[in-house]
């Protein structure tokens, strides 16, 4: 096997990495503004809640996470009853989305903290309700500010899909693995695999601030 | 068995019981690992930060990239690299060590970045206020330099020693016998993966926790009396 | 005289061990226009901001067009403290300028103005724009409506914020010393403003500022406030001209000796 045939399969395997860092992105975007402002709620459950699940996932491993998902969580499953076997896609976008939503949470809950208290008053005093001024006054403000630590959060989630391959999914790591198998070439494979990640990463790092422009337009005009 | 201790199959809190000692030995290993590959990470990092501070264009941009490249690729697959690559070309590692050098590299890009923003948080104001009073550089560095960038550094580091530590999990690709690794050896043997994983997921809650909290105790500990941190 | 609009009644704030409002007793007529100078810490915003709802009350009870403000009757008579229920509903009465402006900065002038009259007031977008464009207009501000507030100056600023807050119709506009942010050649257009709203329109104003020469100029009263109480009142002439305590006459001759007015 000539080192240009490994385009072919690394490349499907590339298309995996890609779908699964876009969709447990967009889980963990979810999830971060959730607990996010679920943290910053007078209501004590919800906020016990978002508490709870960005404790529980930043304080333990995303391996760790994955392995009780797919190996731990259908044997809880049977305990109960209940056919809970996911298959390695859903526990791979689970528990990426799951890990990087509890990190995104304390960057929303600091952006949003961040916008200034006489924003706050100024809602106050065209009497918006405190929904109202969440949605129209704070999250818009924020949101540029969360953007680069999204970047960085991005970035870290496409890292962390190589290890799907631990649960045999197909992505660009597992079939840089298989291709080592066959060929015992590790030294061009890896290479390969490498920059293959580093241009992944600075595409996406490219599409990050291309967005992060896009929110923060009014930031570019004027002062 | 496994390690010398057997596990007692009758009721999950006998096996829960009779596993930790087994978990708490590769507890041992993580917390090995993690602080191996911290040193290693402190060490390199100063090394990567003090090139990319070079007057020189010919050292500092191809460093820049360098560190762009490990922060930007995946620890397992930076670790497979080590684990595959070096023996090749007759660098033979045991596992604990190309696993704690893998940690220690990764980790290398990100503490390049909290010396180098340290050391630039404190302005040329300071190293002008020095040459006005005529200290030499050496001085300038030590009395004045870094007195005033260890408070800024330390708590960042504390959080990237807690990342580590959540990390170390990967190595067990390569056969280290952390926390994980055996549990899921457990798993494998029992036929039982919910209660090893499950431990496993408490006791790194634990660890983590103790771990902030001593960051942030060696943070209170430190003097930074008057000195400005944003 | 008929019921004032405004009544603080023996009203008392804390900060901590800070008493700022000392059992304030003061009032406000309908369609007056009223100053309140005196130093800084005096309690002189604290008593716009109580009216806005941005502060709470210690003591004592302040009442607006009538009701209590900070308090709801109960059914026995009583007055308990407010629900947000109802002090929403006695914010609509009630309009703020702000020293810093606080316009949204990630919103242009005209939606600045007409977001809280759709989403609070419920008007139709239409509505709001043709609202917003007449209160541009007055503030001399038109040809700036798709601008966002970071391309404005400071002066032109407060302008949106003055239209900002009369695009609620509010009874009662509250100024919270409208012109210190500013750089002092931009004080005029402000205070012009400020000026033909008190010439042209029945709203009651209240005023906190430190140009004493325009506090003279359009109030029917100002109040000198010192250390969270009213030291003396009276119309400007009276006060300005012949100030009975000594603590008036010593703080007019300090402000008047070093900021020589601007009043544009």
């Amino acid at each position: 096997m000539h080192w240009t045939e490994y385009f072919g399969p690394l490349a499907e395997g590339a298309w995996v990495t890609v779908q699964l860092t876009v969709y447990s992105t967009i889980l963990g975007a979810i999830l971060a503004f959730a607990s996010g402002i679920g943290k910053l709620s007078s209501n004590w459950a919800i906020k016990a809640v978002s508490v709870a699940y960005i404790e529980v996932f930043r304080g333990t491993s995303l391996l760790v996470q994955l392995f009780w998902l797919y190996f731990a969580l259908p044997l809880a499953g049977m305990a109960l009853g209940i056919d809970l076997r996911l298959p390695p896609v859903m526990a791979g976008v689970l528990a990426l989305g799951l890990n990087i939503g509890a990190y995104g949470a304390e960057v929303v809950r600091g952006a949003i903290q961040s916008v200034h208290k006489d924003q706050h008053e100024a809602a106050r005093a065209l009497n918006f309700t405190s929904r109202q001024t969440l949605w129209t006054i704070t999250i818009p403000q924020a949101i540029p500010e969360m953007m680069p630590s999204f970047g960085n959060l991005a970035v870290q989630n496409l890292k962390d899909t190589a290890l799907v391959s631990l649960i045999s999914l197909g992505d660009l790591t597992f079939r840089a693995e298989q291709i080592r198998n066959f060929t015992q070439d590790s030294t061009t494979i890896y290479s390969m695999l490498l920059v293959a990640y580093f241009g992944m990463a600075l595409v996406l790092t490219a599409l990050m601030r291309g967005l992060e422009a896009y929110v923060s337009r009014w930031r570019m005009a004027g002062s | 068995m496994l390690f010398g201790f057997e596990w007692d199959l009758s009721s999950p809190l006998a096996f829960a019981l009779s596993i930790l000692p087994i978990l708490l030995t590769g507890l041992l290993v993580t917390l090995q690992a993690t602080v191996v590959g911290f040193a290693l990470a402190l060490v390199l990092g100063l090394v990567w930060a003090v090139l990319k501070a070079a007057p020189s264009r010919i050292i500092s941009w191809p460093v820049s990239v360098v560190i762009e490249f490990i922060r930007d690729t995946p620890l397992l697959v930076q670790l497979f690299f080590l684990y595959y690559v070096l023996p090749e070309y007759g660098i033979v590692l045991p596992a604990f060590m190309t696993g704690a050098l893998a940690l220690g590299i990764q980790y290398s890009a990100y503490t390049a970045e909290v010396y180098r923003a340290g050391l630039q948080a404190i302005g040329a104001d300071q190293r002008e206020a020095a040459r006005a009073l005529n200290l030499s550089s050496a001085r300038t560095f030590t009395h004045i330099i870094v007195p005033q960038a260890i408070p800024r550094i330390v708590p960042a580091m504390g959080n990237y020693l807690v990342s580590i530590m959540k990390d170390v999990p990967v190595l067990s690709v390569v056969t280290v016998l952390e926390m994980l690794n055996v549990a899921k050896i457990v798993g494998d043997r029992t036929f039982d993966y919910l209660i090893p994983l499950s431990l496993v997921g408490a006791l790194y809650l634990i660890t983590t926790l103790v771990a902030s909290a001593g960051v942030r105790l060696v943070d209170t500990w430190l003097p930074k009396e008057g000195i400005p941190l944003k | 005289m008929t019921d004032p609009i405004i009544k603080f009644d023996k009203v008392v704030k804390r900060f901590g061990d800070l008493t700022v409002l000392n059992k304030l007793d003061f009032e406000v007529q309908r369609g007056e226009k009223v100053s309140i100078i005196g130093p800084s810490g005096s309690g002189k915003s604290t008593v716009l901001r109580i009216l806005m709802t941005l502060e709470g009350i210690d003591g004592g009870v302040v009442t607006v067009d009538g009701e209590p403000l900070w308090h709801e009757k109960a059914p026995d008579g009583t007055l308990k403290p407010a629900s947000e229920t109802h002090l929403r509903k006695m914010r609509t009465q009630l309009g703020m300028v702000f020293q810093q402006f606080n316009l949204f900065p990630h919103m242009t002038v005209l939606r600045n103005i007409t977001e809280a009259p759709v989403k609070v007031l419920g008007l139709s977008k239409k509505e709001a724009r043709q609202r917003a464009e007449e209160l541009l207009e007055l503030v001399g501000l038109a040809d700036q409506a798709q601008k966002y507030p970071g391309q404005l100056s400071g002066g032109q600023k407060q302008r949106v914020g003055i239209a900002r807050a009369l695009a609620m119709r509010p009874n009662i506009l509250l100024f919270d010393e409208p012109t210190s942010a500013l750089d002092p050649e931009l004080v005029g257009e402000v205070l012009n403003v400020i000026r033909k709203l008190a010439d042209e329109h029945d709203l009651t104003m209240l005023l906190v500022t430190h140009e004493m020469r325009f506090a003279k100029e359009i109030s029917d009263r100002v109040c000198f406030f010192d250390r969270g109480r009213i030291r003396e009142e009276g119309t400007p002439e009276e006060l300005f001209t012949d100030p009975n305590e000594d603590r008036t006459r010593e703080f007019l001759a300090a402000v008047l000796d070093e900021a020589p007015g601007t009043t544009g």
